[in-house]
């Protein structure tokens, strides 16, 4: 199985989330994080979608949500595109851990956020597979709770989402 | 000017050319309903239950080309359309559906009658739409009707709040866009134009594609050019006449044995506004091994989808076939030659016929011209595509993809009313009994509609199956009832008749397409004829089952 990014303009109404997510469940896509957001034009938003498996699927989903009405354009997000996620995590900490935690945040270059004498928030943001790694690390003090939002995506150089054609405008 | 909401609907419909609506009148599209009522310039058919104008609907869109349109009111009404909706979604056919939904201050609230339509129906629609401001709803409906009507068809729902239809708003009228097919680049299509040419046994597949793009002279056109044998699938029959020279019949599970071999023997298949779908290509992964394919298809997530083809062509077939044909040699072939041998062969050493196909067989022969012929689901359905030779395009209306019993009289009312053609429906005793409440619909309409009712006291198809897999246990298989379906249809002021032995063939037909009103005729079949030729599920296509055998 691969990890493959796919990013989509669409129409920014109510409907148009449950709509794709829809898609996902009655094909049986397995998609790992889907995130929304606002863009540059309030009448889209633009939907980041990491889905796990091969080739076929990817084409498949691409394809099919490429058919709905609402979704305007839709892009692979190539490998060497910018990627980030941003994660918030709560670890156990008391006076006799706060310093090892803190000293793992230094390493991922995380930020502390909120800090009490049985807890620190953190925020870190980055790849995916970064942010896996600080997980992993704090793992061992006692991860409380944690929150990702998915990943983004843009792609490098001057090449945008809107280069791409629709192909509801082909047929 | 300022309008109601419901008034906007009903101008917006006039804008759109819409003649005829079916429906069923409630609560919340009363205001609808008034509006309708003082416009008076729309014809509205009221049927017994909203499934059936859901069919209807879809039955007027499959004989016209054009949009169709039903009506429901909230909750119940609107979900007793869903199968109808599904049914249409499953064959790209363009229907609105509009149903209303309690006002604004009630939705979310559990409301009577409220019921998540748009929810309900998002995997079963091409789009849909909750308007909740009556501003909206011009643009909502003229793009409703584009989208049901443009690229792959199919059906859209539109739900509108009680208080959106009494809300005022400014309308104005516009002329319908209906957006046209764009012409598909001969650069699209040079590889497999090389390919085609370079085939030696070229097989042309025609699906249900081939008629919603209006491309029937296109397809022959193309067959002819290339001197190649016609297949056809359930949904395609109609775009390629049964009786041309090339044509080898239909193709798939209870496909025709000649349709198999030429399947088995090409060496490029062009598969022309099809999905090759479990039913046709059986085993996806074995289906075209080594051949070259192409795929013409107006939707791009069907190329590739099921059979992983050699060319993919995306556009509409009529354009695609306009720009293809030029392309290629005209040339005399000699597996065509074959092809007809074969059919010749098969056609002469087929057993006489058992009474429910000999109907079908007569049917075709004493039809009225031009009949348009409606079927049900199952084992009926196979043998009026087997038997009953379609020779134009949007003359044959059966549900394909979705298979739903029950689809029969509603699409008959429709496809009569859109035409005003005699129809025969062709039905089975299961299917009829699920629907059968629209025969009150077809007297009160003062339909042609000749209903074949195959009655073999008996789920056929699902017996057939447990006949060949499940060991004879007939499960719930056998209909025990009781019903004399004369006296039913007298009882509902439709005419009766009744076919019991193959002497009565000829005259029941002749008494019952004389009559240009409904008329249902007990076909007293056997409960034991099956459906043959047959390929069984995921099987590949040298294994057709030509005779009856049983393990």
């Amino acid at each position: 199985m691969n990890r493959y990014t796919i990013s989509a303009l669409v129409t920014n109404k109510s409907g148009v989330l449950v709509r794709v997510a829809a898609l996902f469940a009655r094909r049986g896509y397995n998609i790992e994080s889907l995130s929304v957001c606002k863009t540059e034009d309030e009448e889209l938003s633009r939907m980041t979608i990491v889905l796990k498996g091969d080739d076929y699927i990817l084409g498949q989903m691409m394809k099919q949500m490429d058919k709905l009405i609402d979704v305007k354009k839709i892009k692979r997000v190539e490998e060497d595109a910018v990627s980030r996620e941003l994660l918030l995590i709560k670890v156990r900490t008391d006076a006799g851990t706060r310093s090892q935690v803190l000293e793992i945040s230094q390493i991922f270059r995380a930020k502390v956020v909120d800090a009490s004498p049985e807890a620190t928030i953190l925020e870190l943001t980055g790849k995916p597979a970064k942010l896996d790694g600080f997980v992993t690390m704090l793992m061992p003090y006692g991860v409380m709770e944690l929150a990702r939002t998915g990943v983004t995506s843009i792609s490098r150089g001057k090449t945008t989402i809107q280069d791409e054609t629709d192909y509801k405008e082909r047929i | 000017m300022k309008l109601m909401g419901a008034e906007i609907l009903v101008e917006c419909l006039k804008e759109q050319g819409v003649s005829t609506v079916f429906g069923y009148p409630g609560g919340t599209v009363l205001d609808i309903y008034d509006a309708l009522y003082r416009d008076g310039t729309i014809e509205h058919v009221i049927t017994s239950h909203e499934q059936g104008a859901a069919h209807a609907a879809d039955g007027w869109a499959r004989v016209t080309g054009k949009t169709g349109v039903v009506i429901a009111t909230s909750g119940p009404g609107a979900t007793n359309l869903v199968t109808g909706i599904a049914t249409a979604y499953m064959d790209s056919v363009p229907v609105v559906a509009i149903t209303g939904n309690v006002g604004a201050n009630f939705l979310g609230r559990d409301s009577f009658q409220e019921i998540d339509i748009f929810g309900i129906t998002l995997p079963i629609t091409k789009h849909n739409y909750i308007v909740k401001d009556v501003n909206e709803l011009a643009g909502v409906i003229r793009e409703a009707f584009c989208i049901a009507n443009s690229g792959r068809k199919g059906p859209v729902l539109i739900d509108i709040l009680k208080n959106v239809q009494s809300e005022k708003a400014d309308y104005e009228p516009q002329k319908p866009v209906l957006p046209r097919a764009k012409a598909v680049p001969p650069r699209a299509l040079e590889d497999a134009a090389k390919a085609i040419a370079q085939a030696e046994c070229p097989l042309v597949m025609v699906g249900g594609g081939a008629i919603a793009s209006g491309a029937s002279k296109e397809v022959r056109a193309f067959a002819e050019r290339l001197d190649a044998p016609v297949v056809s699938t359930l949904m395609g029959l109609g775009a390629f006449p049964a009786s041309h020279p090339l044509f080898m019949g239909m193709m798939g599970m209870h496909g025709t044995a000649t349709a198999a071999k030429l399947c088995l023997e090409s060496d490029c298949i062009v598969a022309i506004g099809t999905r090759f779908s479990d039913r046709v290509a059986l085993n996806r992964d074995k289906f075209a091994v080594g051949k070259t394919v192409v795929q013409i298809d107006i939707d791009n997530a069907e190329l590739d989808k099921n059979v992983s083809v050699t060319h993919a062509v995306l556009g509409d077939v009529k354009e695609a076939l306009t720009t293809l044909i030029p392309m290629l040699p005209e040339k005399k072939r000699a597996f065509s030659e074959t092809a007809k041998a074969y059919r010749a062969q098969e056609l002469a050493s087929q057993k006489p016929p058992e009474l429910g196909h000999r109907i079908l067989i007569e049917a075709a022969k004493l039809a009225p011209k031009d009949t348009i012929v409606v079927t049900d689901v199952g084992q009926h359905q196979m043998w009026t595509a087997q038997y009953y030779p379609v020779e134009k395009p949007r003359t044959f209306c059966t549900s394909g993809g979705l298979g739903t019993m029950g689809y029969g009289l509603g699409a008959a009312i429709g496809a009569a009313k859109a035409t005003g053609k005699h129809v025969i429906l062709v039905t089975g005793d299961g299917c009829f009994n699920m629907n059968l409440n629209e025969l009150s619909t077809a007297v009160t309409q003062d339909l042609p509609i000749t209903i074949l009712l195959m009655n073999n006291h008996a789920l056929g198809m699902v017996r057939q199956w447990q006949k060949l897999f499940y060991g004879r246990r007939f499960s719930q298989t056998d209909v025990r009832k009781k019903t004399d379906y004369v006296k039913f249809a007298e009882s509902f002021g439709a005419h009766g008749m009744r076919i019991e032995k193959e002497e009565d063939v000829d005259r029941v037909l002749k008494a019952a397409f004389a009559l240009p009103a409904p008329v249902v005729v007990d076909c007293c079949i056997g409960s034991d004829e099956n459906v043959l030729p047959m390929i069984k599920p995921g099987q590949t296509y040298d294994t057709i089952m030509t005779e009856w055998e049983e393990k």
